[in-house]
């Protein structure tokens, strides 16, 4: 195929493309099917909203994400003053342990779960997209050192986590 | 030279396969000597791979409708578009499109290419005019044709399938066109979002692996009476008309005319089929 010029058809192309990984991401982070697709969809739609506020040297994956970052953290915001009681630790997600003991986490979708939503998007930016942290940082509007303080922690959790319990399935599975 | 002390974020580096090849064997050294670090660093290997099998699924799913819509922009406005009442009676029905070109076609191509083309900034919803079906249609073509490892949902091979399949989407018969006296097989079709329902899309071949695709959509407003029109889309040239409800569009990359010529072809069949 030819080079693309910069109409809309080619940022339509290009936008087409995001699709499976901003699905994959949204999924990820708020667990629940169309929960995620909803983000998504918002996503694309801020996203011609605003177009022009993407630069065209840019990488539209980053600028995408950055959109739907910012959109989830609205989202977290007006759940947090409706349910201000609840903790940072996963309040959206479904998947969650039935038990109350932490030894009886067996998957791996209930221990990221119980990340912080910070800890998580960035685990999930460097794991799932394998994304380089100055770009994660651009992404989220934060200082590469809180991307790396971030990961660093949500890390030890996960790994705590995994480890405390039944080893899980899906992590030796997954080898 | 003794190399500076590895830090945090070294670490994590290691894992991501984000260090120079020199820190890299830096680090490989310091975990020689603490075991313990390794084995942790080793954990975070598999929690990562662990995280991207868990998800891995997601990308082989078909998009949704909604999702592809929002995508391109296309999101149907609020508010149905308003329908000249002419067109739902008193007119003949049936007009054949490909016949009326002759004289209509040079000036509906002509006035569709300004009227048309994409604006050059912001306002996607307003640029798509009443239909834009050769933009939508030139946009899935490029889409899918140059998917090299799944042009085609349903192949050729099943045939009957496809047909069967896509009319029952879009709710009347569809017979795809022969077009190999002008050198094209079909491989398949497919189906995809359009922003007044379902549209399949069917896609041909040729020898040297050229591809053309037909796009069939039920449009609002179909308008019999405006022949046959080109427009280019960046590098796509389309050909498109309108007949008995439905927008049909033939698109590829080749030049206007082997690209009219194949256009009337589909055109003829599917109004004599």
């Amino acid at each position: 195929m030819p080079v693309e010029t910069p109409t809309i058809d080619g940022d339509s192309a290009r936008m087409v493309a995001c699709i499976p990984r901003l699905r994959r991401y949204a999924r990820a982070l708020v667990g629940e099917h169309a929960a995620a697709d909803d983000l998504v969809q918002d996503t694309f739609e801020r996203a011609w909203a605003r177009r022009r506020t993407w630069r065209r040297d840019g990488d539209m994956r980053a600028w995408l994400f950055g959109i739907m970052h910012n959109l989830y953290v609205d989202q977290r915001r007006r759940k947090g003053r409706a349910a201000s009681t609840l903790s940072d630790a996963g309040v959206d997600l479904p998947v969650r342990p039935t038990q109350t003991d932490n030894l009886e986490i067996r998957d791996l979708g209930a221990a990221l779960a119980l990340l912080s939503a910070e800890q998580r998007e960035i685990m999930l930016l460097v794991a799932l997209e394998d994304m380089p942290y100055d770009q994660i940082a651009v992404t989220l509007g934060i200082p590469t050192g809180t991307v790396m303080s971030r990961l660093s922690r949500g890390r030890e959790k996960l790994r705590l986590l995994m480890s405390e319990g039944l080893r899980p399935a899906a992590l030796k599975e997954a080898k | 030279m003794i190399p500076s002390a590895i830090t945090d974020e070294d670490l994590h580096a290691y894992v991501d396969n984000r260090l120079t090849q020199a820190r890299r064997a830096d680090v490989e050294a310091y975990l020689a000597e603490n075991p313990d670090t390794a084995a942790r660093l080793h954990a975070y290997s598999e929690q990562k791979a662990a995280i991207q099998a868990f998800h891995r699924d997601v990308l082989d799913e078909p998009i949704p409708h909604h999702l592809f819509l929002a995508a391109t922009g296309l999101s149907p406005a609020p508010g149905p578009l308003s329908r000249p009442v002419w067109l739902s009676s008193g007119m003949p029905r049936r007009i054949a499109a490909c016949f009326v070109i002759a004289g209509a076609g040079a000036l509906g191509g002509w006035i569709g290419r300004g009227a048309l083309r994409p604006a050059p900034s912001g306002a996607a919803g307003a640029a798509m005019g009443v239909s834009g079906l050769p933009r939508r249609a030139a946009m899935a073509h490029r889409v899918y044709s140059a998917d090299a490892r799944r042009p085609v949902e349903i192949g050729a091979d099943q045939k009957r399938l496809l047909v069967h399949w896509l009319s029952k989407r879009l709710g009347t018969d569809v017979h795809p066109p022969t077009l190999a006296a002008q050198g094209y097989t079909l491989i398949g079709g497919r189906l995809l979002p359009g922003p007044h329902g379902p549209v399949a899309q069917f896609m041909y071949q040729d020898a040297d692996g050229q591809r053309l695709t037909l796009y069939m959509s039920g449009e609002d407003g179909a308008d019999e009476h405006a022949g046959m029109r080109f427009s280019r889309e960046g590098q796509v040239n389309v050909y498109y008309w309108d007949y008995d409800k439905f927008g049909y569009a033939v698109s590829a990359s080749i030049g206007k005319v082997p690209l009219k010529r194949l256009a009337d072809a589909a055109c003829e069949q599917l109004e004599s089929g």
